[in-house]
C-alpha cells in the first residue's frame, strides 16, 4: 500500500480520465456533506418555541405573490443579533420562525428595510396605499408601484398548493386524525385554517373578515399579500421566553 | 490535402458548435447587460418601473442575472470548452446529436427562464429562480454535456489531459451536483409551473447558499480558470508559468470552494458552527486563488511587451488582476466583523460585479477575441475597436465598483449609527435617499460596459462577414 503511494505521481491522474473524474467528484462532495447533513440530524438547529404555525390559505397565497414579485431581491427577512437591528426591527430572528417557509426568504440585500417583523407595525390601509403608490406615503422610496395587486386573487388551486406543501412536511391536515392532531398542537382556530378540504372557504372567510384592501366585494391579490405581511414575525410571543433559553441554540 | 479541396473538408475539429455558442454568448451579453443597466436605472429613477409587472424590478432582476450568468457566461463556457477540449485532445467532439442538443436546449432554457420570470413564475431562490420543468431540461442538457466532455477526453490522441480540461470537468461535475440538490421541489401539479422547495428555513438557506456561492465558485470561477489556462498561454505564445502550481491550484480550489457558501449566512439563524466553518475555508481559499492568479500573470514573463501592443492580452491580464482583487475582497468580507457591516448592503453587489465584470466578462472577451479570427479563418475586422472596448469596459467596472463601495459602506455605517442619547441616528429611508447619486453613478458605469459590449458585437459581426466573404472568394477562385 505505502509502496504504491510512494510511486504515486500526479501523472497517473492526468493520463486517466476515469481517475480524474472520480477524484474530482470526491474533492467537491465533502464540503457540502459536512455542512448540510448535520443540520437535519442535530437537535439544536431549530429552537423549541411555541406559537410558530403553518400559514393560513390566504397568508400562503400572499407569500406566493411575495415570491412571484421578487420582493426578496430588495427585502430581507432575517434580523441579526445587533443592537441597531434590535432597535430598528425587533428581536433577532429565530430559525424556528421560518420552519414552515418553503422556500426560505431570508434574502441577501436591503435596498428596502427588513420585513421579518413587519407584521402589526403598520395598518392594512397603510400597506395597501404603500403597495399601490409607495412614494405617496414614503417620499424617498425607490420601490415600484404595484397597481396590478388589486386584481382578483385566483384561489381555485389553493388546496393543491397546500397539498404540495404537505408533501414537503408542513402539517396541513386532510383526515380527521390529522385535524385532531393539529387541534392539540396549534389550537382549534388554527387547526381549522390548516384543514385542506376547507381551504378555499377559509381563504374567503379570512379575506372578508380582515378586509385588508378596504374593498370587501371580492378577494384581491392585495388582500392575500397584506395578510401575509401582517403575520410576519408575530407568531412567537417573546415576552414569554427567557433570553437564556435561546442562547444555547446560537 | 490538395489546394483545390474546400476549406471546410480539411477542418479536423467540430467548429460549427463553437461558432454558434460564441455568437450567442455575444448576443446574450448585449441583452443581459442592457437589462442590467435598466434595472440599475430603476433603482435610481423608480418611474422606470412604468407600473408594469413585466418591467418591475423584482421580476426583471432575475432576467438580468439569468441572461448574463447562464446566457452570456454559460454560452462562452460551452464555446470555449468545446474549442479547448478538441484542440488539447487533438480529436473532434464525441457525442453526435447530443452536441447540437446542448446548444438548442441551452438557448431554450435562457429564453424560457426569462419569459417565466416576467410572467410571474419563480422559485424565489437567487440564481436558481427557474421553475421545475426548466430545471429538468437543464439537468438533461448537463448530463449530455458531461457525456460529451468525458467521451471526447476518452478518445484523445494525447496521453495527458491538459490542465484547462480539469477545470472545465470540475465545473461540469460541481454544477450537476449543485443544480440537482438545490432544486429539489414539490410541484403543485403536473400542469403548473409552481412548486415548493423541499426544505425549509435554515436547511433551505444552507442548500441555497451552498449552491449560490458555488455558482460563483465553479460556474463563474473554476470554468473561467479553464479558459485562462488555455487562452492566456496560447495567446502569449508561452508555456504556463508553473505546472506544479496549477496542480495545487486545481485540487485546493475544487476542495475548498464547496465549503464557503455559509459566509452568506453570518449572524443569521443558521447555526454558528456552519457559518464559522464557511468563513475559515473562505480565508484559506485566498491561497489557491492567488496561486492561480500568479500562475496566469507570470505566464507573461518575457512577453510583457505584448501588453503595449495587444489589447486582447490586456483584457486577459486585467481580468486576472480583477480576479486577484475580488478573491482578496471575498475572504475579507467573509470575516464576521466585516460581514456585520457589509452584509445586506451594496458592497456585496459591488464585490459580485468586480468579479463578474472584471474577471468573468474580461477573460471571456479576451478568449472570444482570440477565437473569432481562428474560427472564421480571417483577421479581426478592427483591432482599434478592441482597444476602445477595453477602455470602455475598464472605466465601466471602476465606476461601478467604486460607486458600490461608497454606497455600501455608507449604508452599513448609517444603519448602525447612534446619536448621543443612544437612539438610532438615521431612519431607514434616509439611507435610501443617500444612495441616489451612487445608484446613478453605477448605472453610468454599467452603460460604459454595455457600450463596450455593443462595440464588440459590431466588431464580431464585421469579422464574421469578412471571413465569409473571403471564403466565398477563395472557393470561387478554386472553382
Amino acid at each position: 500500500m505505502f509502496k504504491r503511494l510512494k510511486n504515486f505521481t500526479h501523472e497517473k491522474i492526468e493520463t486517466n480520465a476515469g481517475v480524474l473524474l472520480v477524484l474530482t467528484m470526491l474533492a467537491i462532495s465533502i464540503g457540502g456533506m459536512v455542512e448540510i447533513v448535520p443540520l437535519f440530524l442535530l437537535d439544536d438547529t431549530m429552537e423549541k418555541v411555541d406559537g410558530v404555525r403553518p400559514y393560513t390559505p390566504l397568508e400562503q397565497r400572499g407569500r406566493d405573490i411575495y415570491i412571484r414579485e421578487g420582493c426578496y431581491t430588495c427585502h430581507s427577512q432575517m434580523i441579526r443579533p445587533f443592537r441597531d437591528e434590535q432597535l430598528r426591527y425587533g428581536h433577532y430572528s429565530l430559525a424556528a420562525e421560518s420552519k414552515y417557509d418553503h422556500p426560505f426568504q431570508w434574502g441577501s440585500k436591503r435596498t428596502g428595510p427588513d420585513l421579518a417583523r413587519v407584521g402589526g407595525k403598520y395598518s392594512n390601509e397603510w400597506h395597501t396605499q404603500h403597495l399601490l403608490q409607495p412614494r405617496s406615503v414614503v417620499e424617498e422610496s425607490v420601490m415600484p408601484n404595484y397597481p396590478w395587486l388589486m386584481t382578483a386573487l385566483d384561489a381555485s388551486d389553493v388546496a393543491d398548493r397546500m397539498r404540495a406543501l404537505r408533501t414537503t412536511g408542513v402539517p396541513y391536515s386532510t383526515t380527521q386524525a390529522e385535524f385532531d392532531r393539529n387541534v392539540q398542537q396549534f389550537g382549534a382556530e388554527h387547526a381549522q385554517m390548516q384543514h385542506i378540504p376547507d381551504a378555499q372557504v377559509n381563504l374567503v372567510k379570512q379575506a372578508q373578515a380582515g378586509n385588508y384592501d378596504g374593498d370587501n366585494r371580492s378577494v384581491s391579490e392585495m388582500d392575500a399579500l397584506v395578510a401575509y405581511l401582517q403575520v410576519l414575525g408575530t407568531m412567537v410571543d417573546f415576552s414569554k421566553i427567557k433570553p437564556e433559553t435561546l442562547v444555547k441554540f446560537r | 490535402m490538395t489546394a483545390t479541396a474546400p476549406a471546410a473538408a480539411a477542418e479536423p475539429y467540430d467548429y460549427e458548435i463553437v461558432k454558434k455558442f460564441t455568437i450567442m454568448s455575444i448576443v446574450w451579453g448585449v441583452v443581459g447587460m442592457l437589462v442590467g443597466v435598466y434595472i440599475a436605472s430603476e433603482l435610481a429613477w423608480p418611474w422606470l418601473n412604468f407600473d408594469s409587472p413585466y418591467f418591475s424590478f423584482g421580476r426583471f432582476r432575475p432576467v438580468h442575472t439569468g441572461a448574463v450568468i447562464f446566457g452570456f457566461g454559460g454560452s462562452a463556457l460551452f464555446a470555449t470548452s468545446y474549442y479547448v477540449v478538441q484542440r488539447t485532445c487533438q480529436t473532434p467532439l464525441w457525442g453526435g446529436g447530443l452536441v447540437p442538443f446542448t446548444f438548442w436546449g441551452w438557448q431554450t432554457v435562457i429564453v424560457l427562464a426569462a419569459v417565466s420570470y416576467v410572467t410571474g413564475y419563480s422559485q424565489g431562490r437567487e440564481y436558481a429562480e427557474m421553475e421545475w420543468p426548466i430545471d429538468i431540461l437543464i439537468e438533461l442538457i448537463w448530463i449530455a454535456y458531461l457525456a460529451i466532455y468525458i467521451g471526447t477526453l476518452m478518445k484523445r490522441k494525447q496521453p495527458h489531459i491538459y490542465v484547462a480540461n480539469w477545470f472545465y470537468l470540475s465545473f461540469i461535475l460541481a454544477t450537476a451536483l449543485l443544480h440537482t440538490f438545490n432544486n429539489l421541489a414539490v410541484p403543485v401539479g403536473l400542469f403548473t409551473l409552481k412548486s415548493y422547495s423541499l426544505f425549509s428555513g435554515p436547511m433551505d438557506a444552507m442548500t441555497q447558499w451552498w449552491y449560490g456561492h458555488n455558482a460563483v465558485g465553479f460556474f463563474l470561477t473554476a470554468a473561467f480558470l479553464g479558459m485562462m489556462y488555455y487562452f492566456v498561454p496560447k495567446h502569449a505564445g508561452r508555456p504556463i508559468y508553473s505546472y506544479r502550481l496549477s496542480i495545487v491550484h486545481f485540487w485546493a480550489l475544487s476542495f475548498m470552494y464547496m465549503w464557503v457558501g455559509t459566509h452568506h449566512l453570518h449572524w443569521t439563524a443558521l447555526p454558528d458552527w456552519a457559518s464559522t466553518l464557511g468563513a475559515t475555508f473562505s480565508i484559506m481559499l485566498l491561497l489557491p486563488s492567488w496561486g492561480g492568479m500568479i500562475n496566469g500573470i507570470m505566464t507573461l514573463s518575457g512577453a510583457w511587451d505584448k501588453l503595449r501592443t495587444d489589447p486582447i492580452m490586456r483584457f486577459m491580464i486585467v481580468a486576472l488582476s480583477f480576479y486577484g482583487m475580488s478573491t482578496f475582497e471575498g475572504p475579507l468580507m467573509s470575516l464576521k466583523d466585516v460581514n456585520a457591516l457589509s452584509h445586506y448592503t451594496d458592497w456585496t453587489v459591488g464585490h459580485v460585479h468586480s468579479g463578474a465584470l472584471g474577471w468573468v466578462a474580461m477573460i471571456s472577451f479576451g478568449s472570444i477575441y482570440h477565437m473569432l479570427p481562428r474560427l472564421w479563418k480571417t483577421e479581426m475586422y478592427s483591432v482599434r475597436l478592441i482597444n476602445v472596448h477595453f477602455w470602455l469596459a475598464t472605466i465601466g467596472v471602476l465606476l461601478y465598483v467604486v460607486a458600490m463601495w461608497i454606497s455600501g459602506i455608507m449604508q452599513g455605517l448609517m444603519w448602525r449609527a447612534f446619536d448621543d442619547y443612544g437612539n438610532l441616528q438615521y431612519s431607514f429611508v434616509e439611507s435610501v435617499a443617500a444612495m441616489h447619486p451612487f445608484y446613478a453613478m453605477r448605472a453610468l458605469g454599467g452603460l460604459f460596459f454595455l457600450t463596450g459590449m455593443c462595440i464588440m458585437a459590431y466588431n464580431a459581426y464585421m469579422t464574421i462577414r469578412q471571413g465569409q466573404a473571403q471564403q466565398a472568394a477563395a472557393q470561387l477562385q478554386a472553382a
